[in-house]
């Protein structure tokens, strides 16, 4: 390896999470990272232990507790944090930024603006014109127009072992897609360019909850033909809503749809996947709930689809199902039955 | 020194920004004009070589490909314009295309002689779209125009011979300029205005030209048809007001190239540029919802230069004014309306020839809008920077959480100022869809617009099996709606439309603040004056209703996109 230029530029990563390290380590080899930590025990034990909740952090990462020294030491910036998190931490972080720096977020969900005294749990419909990708919520609350997402098959445990993988970064700006390349690539992580920024972001959201609907079908003893089944037909479910909500189904069919729903739908380190598991195996979504490490961003998400499903008239089966066995106390295996008496008819509807 | 009143006189509202003409923007180019044509030349040139290398395709083609629609236009549609040595250059580049073939150069020598047959071509097309600006002539120009607008008005108002000549009713009393007009004034001076307004008729080029006029402005360029400069009286005063040529027939990149270029180098030199981002009138009556976003680019490459190079006279920034103009009638709804409905494609129609093919014609149609016309509110929108952030009167931008915000690092790439077109062509893209959004909110809305609205909703809301076309159709016995249940929907859709203005989202023009029954009248009696088959008229005491559903649909499509069908 090539000894450390100190006229590396310094990226930041915000968000101290299991795929934050996993990020920052991606960049380590060809950038100087400064990775944020909201909470400074967090930062502080990272930066003398170098290790968090079994996660090791490469040598060179630097620690900071101050969004403000990110914005000015960083142009670019990766911001890796739940979506219920997203927008604070951008109002705290937005006065420091200008339209110079760059955003490539990591956050696979929605943000909901919801009208007020109105709780998403209890709102039947959704308009498109409430929900925000992280990327509509950053123009919404900064100034910075170069914007883009990371998304794909990338378990972040998988990362930190250093095996294989590979990602997606979307942007409408070319110069956004070559910084975020240039800033992950390595022998051991491919990155792919997509100009459809919202198709990945809603591939990478959506995906979840397949991954739930996969973990109950796992817990529930079932084989790799009913898994299938799902990635399918959850496929075709996410690029018509997809294609609803005004992204272009092609997204669908790369690293971010596919690719990261036959990951999460196959692994229990996914997260969404374990919820489903263990709601399989009896457990209320509450003692899951309370019990999680980090967030699953799929619950959340299934009562926005479902949501905007009913606004906007999509058909949503699994969705729906789904949300009807989590919220709405249907028996899981009733849901099962009911999936597989619904009148799909073609295969391939959704190109 | 011409005294403030002296202006006053001439139809101006305002002290001019800048009182000697020769010192101008625009006169200033026009004085060094050769030197003017050569840059945009050089500048239209070496765009279209990176474009080429950028698309890796051989400009040996572009050549070809140009000549050869060129060929085809002039045989299929010859302009009384056309000049006559047309046939002779094409036939030339044709014939040393050919010989490029057969000299089998080597790809260096090759090269430079497409080069310089492609120079040629942006050379004659660049002559021919760059016009002339002669203080003297607008001198006599601006006198002559208030004084033609005025007799125009007050002979059509039906006044006597007398009160015609003294002038009674002035354009102010009819034309509202309304909004930003002060900080315009003042941004004139601080950088270069690119006003973008909205295009729903033909009179709104020459409305927009003698509101900057009144508003004591410099002249603006600004690209005419040039079926326009069909006629020589016409062509005389529009060149001299600024106008330069676009022909439409030709869409080759070579030509498109050549208008960009002069729009940018005309920017870098501080000239105020006027067009109409919608590309041509609005067919539907609906505010423009697509923009074209050729000439929008040209702003954004002209700020980057001005940052990358230095602004040439110390005015370095591009401001942005979004303008809306709002009509009770348009003249020439009806053919517009039909076009519109021909391409959506359900209805035969016949086809409209060029309307304005004489200067008669043209002035007829003017004549006929003034007569009619009882109210027209041109709104300048509030002034932006190229990237939507809006701009006070120092001409500094503010983001929308008034943080001041340093624009020339939209263009920085790691801390310097760097050219990257796709980038440009992205910050071309959301400048687009802020202006469309800026649109709607500038917007004053008219009680003829309300009525028409409404009554079109509820014939729609009728027949909820129909498609637009089935209801366009309607029978003649089921075109009436009760003024009961009119004035019910016209109130809830009133109310709607004075929260959205309470909050911000819309204008209401000033006749709206009228009790809705007063709003109702003023609106029936006023949308579509003088259409032959009435858009919308009280039948009896008790019933509207409507002898053109076409027209009546136009009219309603201008309060399209805001939502108000809920409201129905």
């Amino acid at each position: 390896m090539a000894s450390k230029d100190t006229s590396k530029e310094t990226v930041g990563v915000i968000g101290a999470g299991s795929f934050g390290i996993a990020v920052a380590n991606l960049l380590i080899p060809n950038r100087e990272v400064l990775l944020y930590a909201r909470r400074p025990e967090v930062a502080k034990a990272l930066q003398v232990e170098r290790v968090y909740k079994g996660r090791h952090l490469e040598e060179g990462i630097q620690l900071s507790n101050n969004l403000e020294e990110v914005a000015q030491r960083c142009s670019l910036i990766f911001p890796i944090i739940p979506s219920g998190n997203f927008r604070q931490m951008l109002k705290n972080l937005s006065p420091y930024l200008t339209p110079a720096h760059i955003l490539i977020h990591g956050t696979k969900g929605f943000e909901v603006n919801l009208k007020e005294g109105e709780v998403l749990r209890e709102v039947q419909q959704l308009d498109r014109s409430q929900v925000l990708t992280m990327s509509e919520l950053i123009r919404q609350e900064t100034v910075v127009m170069r914007i883009g997402c990371m998304a794909g098959p990338n378990l972040a445990d998988e990362i930190l072992s250093g095996q294989p993988a590979a990602t997606v970064v979307a942007s409408r700006f070319d110069e956004v897609i070559r910084e975020g390349r240039a800033a992950l690539r390595s022998s051991r992580f491919r990155v792919h360019g997509n100009h459809d920024l919202k198709g990945i972001e809603m591939a990478g959201v959506l995906k979840n909850i397949m991954a739930i609907v996969a973990g109950i079908l796992d817990g529930l003893g079932f084989g790799a033909n009913t898994r299938s089944l799902l990635i399918t037909r959850g496929l075709a479910e996410m690029a018509t809503i997809g294609q609803a909500l005004g992204a272009d189904p092609r997204a669908f069919l790369g690293l971010a749809g596919i690719g990261d729903l036959v990951a999460t739908c196959s692994s229990p380190k996914s997260r969404n996947f374990t919820v489903g598991l263990r709601l399989a195996k009896g457990e209320s979504l509450q003692e899951i709930l309370d019990d999680m490490e980090e967030v699953a961003e799929g619950i959340n998400t299934v009562i926005v689809v479902k949501g905007l499903a009913a606004a906007h008239r999509i058909a949503a089966p699994i969705t729906q199902t789904l949300y009807k066995s989590l919220f709405e106390e249907m028996d899981i295996e009733r849901g099962v039955r009911l999936l597989m008496e619904f009148p799909f008819t073609e295969d391939v509807e959704f190109i | 020194m011409e005294s403030v009143q002296h202006y006053i006189n001439e139809g101006i509202l305002y002290e001019p920004v800048v009182p000697d003409i020769h010192q101008w923007p625009i006169a200033q180019i026009f004085k060094k004009r050769q030197a003017f044509i050569d840059e945009v030349i050089q500048d239209a040139q070496s765009r279209l070589l990176l474009d080429a290398q950028i698309a890796k395709t051989p400009i040996e083609d572009l050549v070809a490909r140009t000549m050869f629609r060129e060929r085809i236009r002039m045989v299929e549609d010859p302009w009384k314009v056309d000049p006559k040595d047309e046939g002779r250059f094409w036939s030339r580049i044709k014939s040393d295309l050919v010989a490029n073939e057969q000299l089998e150069l080597n790809p260096e020598a090759l090269q430079e002689r497409t080069e310089a047959m492609m120079e040629r071509i942006v050379s004659r097309y660049t002559n021919e779209i760059v016009s002339t600006f002669k203080p003297g002539s607008y001198h006599f120009a601006k006198r002559f125009l208030p004084f033609f607008f005025s007799t125009l008005l007050n002979a059509s108002a039906g006044k006597t011979l007398r009160s015609v000549i003294n002038h009674s009713v002035s354009l102010q009393e009819r034309v509202h300029l309304l909004g930003h007009t002060e900080g315009i004034r003042n941004l004139a001076k601080k950088g270069t205005i690119v006003l973008v307004p909205t295009h729903i008729s033909n009179v709104d080029s020459i409305l927009v030209g003698w509101s900057l006029h009144a508003l004591g402005l410099p002249a603006f360029i600004y690209g005419a048809g040039l079926n326009l400069f069909n006629s020589k009286a016409l062509a005389y005063f529009m060149t001299r007001l600024g106008a330069y040529k676009v022909d439409r027939r030709k869409k080759n990149p070579i030509y498109r190239q050549s208008l960009n270029s002069y729009s940018t180098v005309a920017i870098l030199e501080g000239v105020h540029s006027l067009f109409f981002p919608g590309g041509t009138r609005s067919r539907s009556g609906t505010i423009e919802k697509n923009l074209k976003l050729g000439l929008l680019g040209t702003a954004v490459e002209a700020q980057r230069r001005n940052f990358l190079y230095g602004a040439r006279n110390g005015k370095e920034k591009i401001f942005v004014v979004p303008m809306v103009m709002s009509y009770h009638f348009v003249l020439e709804a009806a053919s517009l309306i039909n076009q519109h409905l021909k391409r959506t494609g359900q209805e035969h129609y016949y086809i409209m020839n060029d309307e304005f093919a004489s200067y008669r014609k043209f002035l007829k149609f003017i004549w006929n809008t003034f007569r009619s016309s009882s109210d027209i509110v041109m709104s300048f929108g509030k002034p932006m920077d190229l990237f939507g952030n809006f701009v006070d009167e120092e001409g500094q931008s503010f983001d929308e959480r008034g943080r001041l915000v340093d624009i020339r690092s939209y263009f920085t790439s790691r801390g310097e100022i760097t050219q990257d077109l796709q980038r440009d062509s992205e910050y071309t893209r959301i400048l687009g869809e802020k202006i469309v959004e800026r649109y709607h909110i500038e917007n004053h809305v008219f009680s003829s617009h309300v009525v028409a609205f409404v009554a079109f909703e509820i014939f729609k809301k009728r027949h909820p099996g129909f498609d637009l076309y089935s209801v366009l159709r309607l029978a003649e016995d089921e075109r009436s709606i009760s003024l009961t249940e009119f004035s019910e929907t016209v109130n809830r859709v009133l109310k709607r439309l004075q929260d959205m203005a309470d909050n911000g989202q819309v204008h209401l023009a000033q006749h709206m603040i009228n009790p809705a029954k007063t709003i109702i009248e003023h609106g029936v009696k006023n949308l579509g004056l003088y259409h032959s088959k009435r858009p919308l008229s009280f039948s009896n005491e008790h019933t509207v209703h409507t002898e053109n559903m076409n027209l009546l649909y136009y009219y309603h499509n201008r309060l399209e996109g805001y939502g108000l069908e809920r409201y129905i």
